[in-house]
C-alpha cells in the first residue's frame, strides 16, 4: 500500500476522539490526538495526554518512542525540521499552539526549554542570563533579573563573583543550571527538559533534581529522560511512551509516579520498567 | 532484554522464603508432636531448631537489601521483595511461637495429660495446612487462594474458644489441674497466633499480586 500523508492526517482527524489521560487539578498544556509524520515516517501516533500545572510529569519510554518528539510539540521546537507535520492539537491554556496566527515566539517564551547538553553561550555568565531578556525587549533592571534568575536556579552563590567570567569555565552542573537561569530569566510558565541530566555526574544531577522540585512550586515542568530512577525520584506523574510495530510512538500509561512504579497498570510499562522490555 | 542474573536471585529469595515456611511447618508438627507424646527430645530440636529459622530470616533479609540496593527494583519485582521481608518476619514469629509450644511440652513433660489433646493437635493441623497452603497461593500468585486459606482462620478461632472453654471448666471442676491448663491454653493461643500471621500472609500474595493492601482478616470480636 501507497502511504498518503494526507489520507493519514485526514483518518487521523476523523477518529473518534480518545479520552485525555490526564492528572487531577488543572492542566496547564494539554495534547489532542497528536500524530506527528516525518515525512513518510510516523513518529507519534494519536497521543492524548494534559500536563498538571506546577508539578512536574516525566515523560519515560525506550529509544526511539518519541518522547523528545513529544515533548518538543509543546513549544514547537519540531517547526524547524523541515519534514515535520503534526495533526491534532496541542492546547496552552485552553489555545492550539499549532493555530496559524499563534506567535511562535511567544510560545517560546512561554514555554521555555533545557537540553541535553548544557548549551550556554561563549560569553560572560551575566550575559547569559540577561540575553533573553533583553532580546524580549525588557527594559527593567537587568541585574536584578539576573540575580533573581541565578538565586532561582540555586547558582548565584557559586557564581555571584564570577558573573563577568566565560560560562564555558564553568563546571558541566552549573552550566545547566546557568542554561535554566536562562530559561527562568524570561519567566516562562511551564519548562521543558529534554534529558537534563544526561551529560552530568552523580552529584550536579542530584542538585539539578532538588532545583526541579523547588521549581515546581512556581512552574510546570515536563522532563525526558531515559533514566527511569530520576523519573521516579523526581516527578509527580509518569507518560509512558512506547513504540507500536510500525515504530510510530505511542502513549501507553500516564499515571502518578509512585503508582506507575510500583503497581503499573499496563503490561508493557511492567515489562519496560523491569528491565524486561524487548 | 532479560536479567538473567537478577532473575536469578528473585527466585532465589523466594526459595529461601518457601524453605523457611517448610521449617516452621516441621516446628508446629514437631512442637505438637512432642507436647502430645511428652517427648522432651523433640521439644528440645524444635527450641534448637529456631536458631536455624532467626537465620535464614536475616540471610533472606540480607538478599532482599542487596537485590533493592545494586538493582533498584521496580512494579511487581518491588512487590516480591517487599513481599518477601514482611513474610519472612511473619514466618519467624511463627517460629517463635512454636518454640512456645515446644517449651510448654518441656514443662509438661513429666505431668500426665490432664485432658485430650485431640483439638489441640487439630488446631495445629489446620494452622500448618493454611501456612503451606498461604505459600502455595504466593507461589501461584492465586489470590482467590490467599483469600480462602483467611477464611479457614475462623476454624482455628472457634477451636481457640472451644479449648479455651474446656480447659476453664476443667479448672473450676479440679484447681489441680490450673497450672497444666493454663499451659495449654498458651498452646492453642500460639496456635491462633500463628493461624492469624498466616492471613497476613495472604494479604501480601493480595499485594503482590494487585499492587493494593486489603485487610483479609476481619475480626469477629
Amino acid at each position: 500500500m501507497v502511504f498518503d500523508p494526507e489520507a493519514e492526517l485526514a483518518r487521523a482527524e476523523s477518529d473518534e476522539q480518545r479520552p485525555v489521560a490526564t492528572a487531577p487539578g488543572p492542566s496547564v498544556l494539554e495534547t489532542r490526538n497528536l500524530e506527528v509524520y516525518y515525512g513518510h515516517f510516523q513518529a507519534l501516533r494519536s497521543v492524548s495526554l494534559a500536563i498538571a500545572a506546577r508539578q512536574i510529569t516525566a515523560i519515560i519510554g525506550p529509544s526511539g518512542c518519541g518522547k523528545s518528539t513529544l515533548l518538543r510539540c509543546f513549544n514547537r521546537m519540531n517547526d524547524m525540521i523541515p519534514s515535520f507535520r503534526a495533526a491534532g492539537e496541542v492546547l496552552f491554556e485552553g489555545r492550539n499552539i499549532y493555530e496559524r496566527a499563534m506567535d511562535v515566539v511567544d510560545v517560546r517564551r512561554r514555554i521555555g526549554m533545557v537540553f541535553q547538553k548544557p548549551n550556554p553561550f561563549p560569553k560572560p555568565v551575566y550575559e547569559n542570563v540577561a540575553f533573553g531578556a533583553r532580546i524580549n525587549g525588557y527594559e527593567g533592571r537587568l541585574d536584578e533579573i539576573v540575580e533573581r534568575a541565578l538565586r532561582q536556579a540555586a547558582l548565584w552563590d557559586e557564581v555571584k563573583d564570577k558573573l563577568r567570567h566565560n560560562a564555558l569555565a564553568l563546571s558541566g552542573g552549573q552550566q545547566q543550571r546557568l542554561c535554566i537561569a536562562r530559561a527562568l530569566a524570561i519567566e516562562p510558565e511551564v519548562i521543558l527538559m529534554d534529558e537534563p541530566c544526561s551529560a552530568l555526574d552523580p552529584v550536579a544531577t542530584l542538585k539539578i533534581e532538588d532545583l526541579m522540585r523547588e521549581l515546581a512550586r512556581d512552574y510546570t515542568i515536563v522532563i525526558v529522560t531515559h533514566n527511569m530512577q530520576q523519573a521516579a525520584r523526581v516527578s509527580d506523574w509518569t507518560a509512558v511512551m512506547m513504540m507500536a510495530d510500525d515504530r510510530a510512538g505511542e502513549m501507553v500509561e500516564l499515571g502518578a509516579t509512585r503508582e506507575v512504579f510500583t503497581n503499573p497498570r499496563d503490561k508493557r510499562t511492567e515489562d519496560y520498567i523491569t528491565g524486561r522490555f524487548g | 532484554m532479560t536479567r538473567t542474573a537478577f532473575e536469578h536471585q528473585l527466585s532465589e529469595i523466594q526459595e529461601d522464603m518457601l524453605v523457611m515456611a517448610g521449617m516452621v511447618e516441621t516446628a508446629i508438627e514437631r512442637g505438637i508432636e512432642a507436647l502430645k507424646t511428652r517427648n522432651v527430645d523433640l521439644a528440645r530440636q524444635v527450641i534448637a531448631d529456631d536458631l536455624s529459622i532467626n537465620r535464614k530470616r536475616y540471610e533472606t533479609e540480607e538478599k532482599c537489601l542487596e537485590l533493592i540496593a545494586t538493582q533498584q527494583p521496580l512494579a511487581s519485582d518491588l512487590r516480591t521483595i517487599v513481599s518477601v521481608l514482611h513474610i519472612t518476619v511473619d514466618l519467624e514469629r511463627m517460629g517463635d511461637h512454636a518454640e512456645g509450644i515446644a517449651k510448654i511440652a518441656l514443662m509438661l513433660a513429666d505431668q500426665p495429660p490432664v485432658k485430650s489433646h485431640v483439638d489441640i493437635a487439630r488446631m495445629a493441623e489446620i494452622a500448618a495446612g493454611m501456612l503451606m497452603d498461604s505459600l502455595e497461593a504466593f507461589k501461584r500468585r492465586d489470590t482467590a487462594l490467599a483469600r480462602a486459606v483467611c477464611n479457614r482462620d475462623d476454624e482455628v478461632d472457634a477451636l481457640y474458644d472451644q479449648v479455651y472453654r474446656e480447659l476453664l471448666t476443667d479448672m473450676i471442676n479440679d484447681p489441680g489441674t490450673i497450672e497444666q491448663a493454663t499451659h495449654l491454653s498458651w498452646v492453642t493461643h500460639n496456635l491462633e497466633r500463628i493461624a492469624d500471621r498466616v492471613t497476613n500472609i495472604c494479604e501480601r500474595v493480595v499485594y503482590l499480586v494487585d499492587g493494593r493492601i486489603e485487610e483479609l482478616n476481619i475480626s469477629k470480636y
